[in-house]
């Protein structure tokens, strides 16, 4: 249409188009039409907007919205698609409620469905401590070897997981080495002899005789058991078999003498299922075999 | 429809006015229902507000740009239920100001995060990821061992109360100490913070030192706060966990 109603539209002779009608010395510009194509998409645009509030939940009417026709909910959707999830792991995943952990092991059929889930499991929950091949770091306990805290038997490790150690969980294990020197128990020069004791200790060449061995089984022996092989089930580790939680070297030996240590492992009680808790307690307790099977090939 | 809007675009204040009736159209189907939210979002009873060392760390969370790679939104889809639990409902973040649910995740969610790893562990992390995570590709914090400011917690729990968050002004007057006694489990004023904000508030030296109060006590503290102001996701029937099965 041109800008001046009534006269003849000016058309430009050479695409045939009209123009918009102005003239800028000597310039026109060329009024195309919207291309047909965009319109269309367009008017579908609307047509399935039109038809998206008939059917899905739309419009806001103050305090509720329009429901639509299809009656779907996004909550329920993926509650539903989450229980598809869990139906599908249903067949296999039933067998962990019950924890009847001996059969469980020898089923190889299970634990070929099982690992890979658990593994999976152990990285969105324990590999940020534990690391994600179970070997631990500073502060945190390797659980790819055969020295237990609290045991490495599936049922006893489904148990440090439901209530964790030092966690907020009201029966949670409990176990703290204390703070021998800045609780005034020792010596610092008892400190000095234990941490080489110690240190002996863990490469077998400790003399139980000595003054060391004396102060240790006064002092230590109740928790980290005669001649420190640990293995009591009270959260002390083991001293003598040269893995070591905090580190082995002297400094740091010493500090764990002097400050004391209580590591926490959290509850996942709350967090995980019986199921999954059970899951993880089976694949935890066959690390250590796994890693010894690798190292030996 | 197209010879309407040609017309219209030859009268500039016609166009500016259809410019503004259009925008208002998108514009209120957006703002309407915020008007009522009040009484779409109903409140759990079991609800607690932020502790004012918890709220100290969110403003940390806030200005050390942590939204910009962790969400704190669960969403309604199957895998995120499977991963992090029960997914996240209005209510829970209902004294949010302003809300952090965020929309980009480089790192996972932290909507329920508070609990799932130990105080060490998030001191350890934050200090240096990569000393707990090897292969971590977030920034480390070491910074944030320096003293906490708690010199605004007071007007900022007013501010907040005027927003609608229970804060009482009995909390506002002692919200400075009561950030104090929450990272000193043996002080004197460690129960009345219990008593102002529940039995359920963590009180313990986050950053493993009762004797100062650093901003990692309150980032720390805001963390593991996260997902347990309420159990109200978990109750609801429609989005309850299976308990047999994960
Ligand atoms: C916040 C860090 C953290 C997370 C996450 C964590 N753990 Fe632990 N875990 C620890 C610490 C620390 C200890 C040792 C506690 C101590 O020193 O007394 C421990 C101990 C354990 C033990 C006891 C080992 C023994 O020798 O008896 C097991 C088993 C265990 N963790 C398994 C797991 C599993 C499985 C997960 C994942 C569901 C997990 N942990 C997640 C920190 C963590
Ligand atoms: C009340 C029980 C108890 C007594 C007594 C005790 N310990 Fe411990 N000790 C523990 C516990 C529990 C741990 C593990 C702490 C942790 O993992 O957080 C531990 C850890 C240690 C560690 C760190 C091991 C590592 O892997 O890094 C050393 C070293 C140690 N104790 C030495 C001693 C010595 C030496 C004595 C005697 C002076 C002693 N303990 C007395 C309970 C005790
Ligand atoms: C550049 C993006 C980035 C920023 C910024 C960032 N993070 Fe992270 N965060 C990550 C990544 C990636 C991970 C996963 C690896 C890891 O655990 O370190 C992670 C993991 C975490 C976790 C463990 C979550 C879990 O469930 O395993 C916490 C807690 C966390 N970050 C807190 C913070 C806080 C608090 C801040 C701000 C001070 C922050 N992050 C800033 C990327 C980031």
């Amino acid at each position: 249409m041109s800008a001046h109603d009534g006269e003849a539209p000016d058309v430009d002779p050479v695409t045939g188009y009209e123009t918009t009608g102005h003239d800028w010395n000597g310039i026109k510009e060329l009024n195309t039409p919207f291309p047909i194509f965009v319109i269309t998409i367009l008017g579908l645009t609307v047509v399935y907007s039109i038809i998206a509030w008939l059917l899905l939940p739309a419009w806001p009417t103050g305090r509720d919205y329009t429901r639509g026709l299809l009656g779907l909910d996004q909550g329920e959707m993926a509650v539903a698609g989450y229980q598809r999830l869990a139906d599908g792991r249903e067949d296999w995943m039933a067998r962990f409620v019950a924890g009847d952990f001996d059969a469980i092991v020898a089923d190889q059929a299970l634990m070929a469905k099982a690992m890979p889930a658990a593994h999976r499991l152990f990285l969105d929950n324990c590999a940020a401590c534990h690391g994600t091949d179970a070997t631990g770091g500073p502060g945190f306990p390797d659980l790819a070897d055969s020295d237990w805290l609290w045991g490495g038997d599936p049922a006893t490790i489904a148990e440090t997981l439901r209530v964790g150690i030092n966690s907020p969980h009201p029966e949670t294990r409990f176990a703290q080495m204390p703070a021998f020197g800045h609780d005034q128990m020792l010596e610092r020069a008892e400190i000095e002899t234990l941490t080489s004791y110690v240190q002996a200790l863990s490469t077998g060449q400790a003399d139980p005789d000595g003054e060391g061995g004396t102060l240790f089984a006064d002092n230590c022996a109740s928790c980290h058991g005669d001649g420190g092989v640990g293995g009591l089930g009270i959260g002390a580790p083991s001293l003598v078999d040269g893995h070591w939680i905090y580190g082995g070297d002297r400094a740091t030996i010493f500090a764990t003498l002097q400050r004391g240590r209580q590591g926490v492992m959290p509850t996942w009680a709350d967090r995980l299922s019986e199921a999954e808790i059970n899951l993880l307690a089976v694949y935890v307790s066959g690390l250590a075999a796994e890693h010894e099977a690798l190292a030996s090939r | 429809m197209l010879r309407l809007h040609y017309n219209l675009e030859k009268i500039s204040m016609g166009l500016v006015a259809a410019i503004i009736v259009a925008a208002s159209i998108g514009g209120i189907v957006e703002i309407a229902p915020l008007f009522t939210v009040d009484e779409t979002v109903t409140i759990p009873d079991d609800m607690r507000p932020h502790t004012p060392l918890e709220l100290a760390g969110r403003e940390i969370f806030m200005r050390e740009g942590c939204y910009a790679c962790h969400s704190q939104m669960i969403r309604t889809l199957a895998d995120e239920i499977d991963r992090y639990g029960p997914y996240s409902l209005p209510s829970e973040s209902a004294y949010d100001h302003p809300m952090l649910w965020g929309s980009k995740r480089t790192g996972p969610d932290l909507a329920r995060v508070g609990g799932k790893y130990s105080d060490p562990w998030h001191v350890a992390h934050l200090i240096d990821p990569r000393a707990v995570v090897p292969a971590s590709i977030m920034p480390a914090y070491p910074w944030l061992m320096e003293p906490l400011d708690t010199g605004n917690l007071g007007a900022e729990l007013a501010t907040l109360a005027r927003l609608g968050v229970p804060y009482t002004e009995e909390m506002a007057t002692n919200a400075a100490a009561d950030a104090l006694a929450q990272g000193n489990p043996d002080s004197d004023g460690a129960a009345d913070v219990a008593t102002r904000y529940g039995e359920k508030v963590a009180i313990r030296a986050f950053d493993g030192d009762p004797a100062r109060l650093t901003e990692m006590d309150a980032l720390v503290a805001y963390l593991q706060s996260l997902g347990t102001l309420t159990d109200v996701a978990f109750e609801t029937e429609e989005v309850k966990v299976p308990e047999e099965a994960p």
